[in-house]
C-alpha cells in the first residue's frame, strides 16, 4: 500500500492510495469517504439499487458492532466477510463501533473493550478481537482501542491518559498476534489516536502510535455535537502535525459536509459516510450545492437580517421525530412538509 | 345484443386477448394480452403495489424481473394523494415512473377489509377516511372517475363486495347490485379506448347466484371478466367449485382474472381451471416477514437452521438476491435493523411468482401442462398423491390425475 500526495494546499492533502487490497491493485483517492453499512449492507439498499448510484466509494466500512455476534458463522464460512456479504470485490475497513449509535460508557477494562450489537454487548479481549478479525479478513481494521473518553462530556486528565495507555497496550498486543498469523498479515492495522480533549495526551498518543508499524491512523473522539467540534478542531491540527505524511488519516464520527471540509483543512484524508443515512431516517432529502459557505445559517441571516427571520431559522432547525430531537441541517429538505 | 340491457353502451369492446395455446386435457390456456402499455403473456401473476409503489423495491427492479403488469389500489390513491394530483403527474404511470401496464381495482375490496365504519347503499359505499377523518361516498361513477384520472390500462368495476363467509339474502342483494353497478360503471367510463373496464362476477358461494351473475354480466360487452368474492375465509372445497363454475360460463376469447389468489398451489390449480390473471399481496407481504418462497414451500430465514446455510435461497433462481447472497447472510441481515433484508426477499419472492407463471405457460405451449402439474405437486408435497384433497379434486374435474 502506498500513499502519494499530489499536493497540499492550506493543510488539505490531495493524493492517491495505491496497491490496496489483497490483490494489491485497488486505488483510492484522498480526500475520500467510506461506504457506510449496517451488518454488511448499505442501509435499505440491495446490490441492484446500490449499483445505480454514481460514485459509490471504493472502500466499504463494516462495523464490528454489527458483525461480532456472527463470529462463529464467519469462522465456519472461512472465506471472509467480503464474500459473505456479497461484496467480494470491495475494499473493506472494519471499525469498532457504528458511528450512528452512541456507545454506552463504562465497559473498557485493561484487558478488554466491548462493542454493542443487536443482541447486546460483545466483550472482546485482544485475542478474541484478533480471532474475529481473522474470520472477517478485512483489508483494514481499526485496532481495539479505548474510545470511551468521547462518550462523556468532560474528560479528566487521568481518564484521557488511561485511554492512551490502554489503546497503546492493545495495539502492541494486536501487532504481536498479527505477526503470528498468516491470515492476519494480509490485513492492515489502523492505529487509533485517543486522549480526549487533553492536548498533552493527544500528542503523546499520536507520537507513540506513529512509532508502531501501523498502516494508517484513526482519529477517534473528535465527534460530538457541532459546538464541541469547534474546540476539538484546534486539537486536530496539532495531532495531524505529529503524524507521518505517507500514511492515511481516518476520522470517526464526522460526516456532515461542513465538518468534513473543516477536517480536511486540518490534514484528515478519509471519512465515514453515515450522514445520508441519518438524513434519510428523518424523512429528509439532501439538497445542497457544492458552493461552500463556511457558516450557511449565518450567511442566510446576513442576507435577510431581521429578528423574525433569525427566530424562524432557529425554529426550522429543530424537529421532533419519533421522540428524539433530530436537528435538520441546512443541507436537506424535509419531504414530509406540505409544500 | 342491443336489446339486452337498456343502460349499456353497445359499442363492441376490443378483444384484448389472443389465445396462443390450449391444454387438450384441462382448461388451461396460454395467451397474450394486448394492452396500451405493451403485451403481457398469460397466465400472469400481477404483484400488488399498494400506494403507487411496490413495497420494498423500485419500479426499475420490478421491470428487471420481467414484470409487465402490476396493481395499484384505488382506495389508497383515491384518498391520498388524490386523483387531481396524480393527473398532474402524468397519471399513475408518471407518478410511479412505471412504463408497463397497470391494473387498478375499484376501491371496493379495501372497504370491506380496512374500513370498520362503512355503509353500503344503492348509491355507493359511504365511509370515513382514515387519513383525514372526512366522510366520502365511493359510487360506481366516482370509482371510474378516479380510475380514469389514474390512467391505468385495466380498471375494475365497483362491485358490492361481501365476504365469502356471509350467507343469506345479503349475498343475493350484493350480486344484483354489482350488476347494476357494472352498468353504471360502463356508462360513466370516459376512456374505453385507452382503459379496459373489467366486470367482476359475484354471487358468493351459491352456485345459483353465481350462475345468474355470470349469465347477466356476460351479456355486457366488456373486454374482460374478473372472478370476485372468493379468496376470503371460505373453504378450499367451495372455492375451487366456484372458480370452475365461473370459468365454464365465461367466454373463451376474453381474459379471466381471479382476484386475490397467489399461493403457488392455488395458482397452478386455477390455471388448470381456466384462469389467466392473478393478483395477491401474499408474496410481497410474506417477504416482509422474512419468508422466502421456494418450490418446496417456503423458508423462514430468521430461523436458526439457516444460520450457517451458505447456499442461495434457490440455486435454480435467477433473481439478484439468489445470484449474490446466501441464506446465512440473509439470516444475519434479518436479525439486524437494516431493512435491506426485506427488500432482498421481496425481489426474490416476486421473481419466484413470475418464474412459476412463466414455467406454467411454457408447459402449456409445449403441450405438457398435465406433466408439469404432477411434477409441481411432487416437488411441493413430496409426492403428487400427497397434494391437498381439494386440489386433487379440482384437477380431476378438468381431467388431470395425480399419480
Amino acid at each position: 500500500m502506498k500513499l502519494s500526495l499530489t499536493k497540499v494546499v492550506n493543510g488539505c492533502r490531495l493524493g492517491k492510495i495505491k496497491n490496496l487490497g489483497k490483490t494489491r491493485d485497488h486505488t483510492m483517492d484522498i480526500p475520500g469517504c467510506l461506504l457506510y453499512t449496517k451488518t454488511g449492507s448499505a442501509p435499505h439498499l440491495t446490490h441492484h439499487t446500490l449499483r445505480n448510484i454514481h460514485g459509490v466509494p471504493a472502500m466499504v466500512q463494516l462495523t464490528l458492532s454489527s458483525l461480532a455476534e456472527h463470529h462463529e458463522v464467519l469462522t465456519e464460512y472461512k472465506e471472509g466477510v467480503g464474500k459473505f456479504i456479497g461484496m467480494p470485490e470491495s475494499l473493506l475497513y472494519c471499525s469498532l463501533h457504528d458511528p450512528v449509535s452512541p456507545c454506552p460508557a463504562g465497559y473498557v477494562t485493561n484487558k478488554s473493550a466491548s462493542v454493542w450489537g443487536v443482541s447486546g454487548r460483545v466483550e472482546m479481549t485482544v485475542s478474541k478481537f484478533m480471532a474475529i478479525q481473522q474470520a472477517l479478513q478485512p483489508d483494514w481494521f481499526q485496532c481495539l482501542s479505548d474510545g470511551e473518553v468521547s462518550c462523556k462530556e468532560a474528560t479528566s486528565i487521568k481518564r484521557a491518559r488511561k485511554s492512551v495507555d490502554r489503546s497503546l497496550l492493545f495495539l502492541d498486543s494486536c501487532l504481536r498476534l498479527q505477526e503470528e498469523s498468516e491470515v492476519l498479515q494480509k490485513s492492515v492495522i489502523i492505529g487509533v489516536i485517543e486522549g480526549g480533549d487533553v492536548m498533552e495526551e493527544r500528542l503523546r498518543s499520536a507520537r507513540e502510535t506513529a512509532k508502531r508499524p501501523v498502516g494508517g491512523f484513526l482519529l477517534d473522539g473528535f465527534q460530538g455535537n457541532p459546538t464541541t467540534l469547534e474546540t476539538r478542531l484546534r486539537l486536530l491540527s496539532s495531532v495531524t502535525a505529529e503524524l507521518p505524511e505517507d500514511k492515511p488519516r481516518l476520522i470517526s464520527g464526522i460526516s456532515r459536509p461542513d465538518e468534513v471540509l473543516e477536517c480536511i483543512e486540518r490534514g484528515v484524508d478519509l471519512f465515514e459516510s453515515f450522514f445520508p443515512y441519518q438524513v434519510t431516517e428523518r424523512g429528509c432529502a439532501l439538497t445542497f450545492s457544492f458552493d461552500y459557505q463556511p457558516n450557511p445559517e449565518e450567511t442566510l441571516l446576513q442576507q435577510n437580517g431581521t429578528q423574525e427571520e433569525i427566530k424562524c431559522v432557529d425554529d426550522m432547525k429543530k424537529i421532533e421525530t419519533t421522540g428524539c430531537n433530530q436537528e435538520i441541517t441546512s443541507f436537506e429538505i424535509n419531504l414530509k412538509e406540505k409544500n | 345484443m342491443a336489446g339486452a340491457a337498456t343502460q349499456v353502451s353497445v359499442e363492441s369492446a376490443p378483444r384484448i386477448m389472443r389465445l396462443v395455446a390450449e391444454c387438450s386435457r384441462s382448461r388451461a390456456r396460454a395467451g397474450e394480452l394486448r394492452l396500451p402499455h405493451g403485451t403481457v403473456a398469460t397466465p400472469v401473476f400481477m404483484p400488488v403495489g399498494t400506494q403507487a409503489t411496490m413495497k420494498g423495491i423500485t419500479t426499475e427492479q420490478l421491470d428487471a424481473l420481467g414484470c409487465r403488469i402490476c396493481l395499484g389500489n384505488t382506495y389508497h390513491l383515491g384518498l391520498r394523494p388524490g386523483p387531481e394530483l396524480i393527473q398532474k403527474a402524468n397519471g399513475l404511470h408518471g407518478f410511479m415512473n412505471w412504463p408497463h401496464n397497470l391494473l387498478t381495482d375499484s376501491g371496493g375490496f379495501q372497504m370491506v377489509s380496512l374500513v370498520s365504519l362503512s355503509e353500503v347503499t344503492e348509491e355507493g359505499v359511504r365511509f370515513r377516511s382514515p387519513y383525514d377523518g372526512n366522510e366520502t361516498l365511493l359510487s360506481p361513477e366516482k370509482s371510474v372517475q378516479i380510475q380514469n384520472a389514474l390512467g391505468s390500462d385495466i380498471i375494475m368495476q365497483l362491485d358490492d363486495v361481501v365476504s365469502s363467509t356471509v350467507t343469506g339474502p345479503r349475498v343475493e342483494e350484493a350480486m344484483y347490485r354489482s350488476i347494476r353497478w357494472l352498468d353504471r360503471c360502463i356508462a360513466a367510463h370516459q376512456r374505453p379506448d385507452k382503459q379496459n373496464l373489467f366486470a367482476i362476477i359475484q354471487g358468493g358461494l351459491d352456485a345459483d347466484l353465481r350462475a345468474t351473475c355470470l349469465e347477466e354480466m356476460t351479456k355486457r360487452d366488456v373486454p374482460g371478466f374478473a372472478i370476485g368474492g372468493l379468496s376470503g375465509g371460505e373453504s378450499k372445497a367451495q372455492f375451487w367449485r366456484m372458480v370452475a363454475l365461473s370459468t365454464s360460463r365465461l367466454p373463451k376469447d376474453k381474459p379471466r382474472y381471479l382476484m386475490g389468489v397467489g399461493y403457488a398451489t392455488d395458482l397452478v390449480v386455477c390455471v388448470a381451471l381456466g384462469c389467466d390473471m392473478f393478483d395477491c399481496v401474499f408474496p410481497t407481504r410474506t417477504a416482509r416477514f422474512g419468508s422466502a418462497l421456494v418450490p418446496t414451500g417456503n423458508l423462514q430465514l430468521r430461523k436458526k437452521v439457516f444460520e450457517k446455510d451458505f447456499g442461495p435461497i434457490d440455486p435454480e433462481c435467477t433473481c439478484p438476491t439468489c445470484q449474490n447472497h446466501s441464506r446465512a447472510f440473509l439470516h444475519a441481515l434479518l436479525h439486524s435493523d437494516n431493512t435491506a433484508a426485506l427488500h432482498h426477499l421481496t425481489v426474490h419472492n416476486i421473481a419466484y411468482q413470475l418464474q412459476l407463471m412463466s414455467a406454467v405457460r411454457t408447459s402449456i405451449v409445449e403441450k405438457r401442462f398435465p406433466d408439469f402439474v404432477r411434477d409441481f405437486m411432487g416437488t411441493m408435497y413430496g409426492d403428487p398423491t400427497l397434494c391437498p384433497t381439494w386440489a386433487t379434486d379440482a384437477l380431476a374435474s378438468v381431467g388431470i390425475t395425480l399419480g
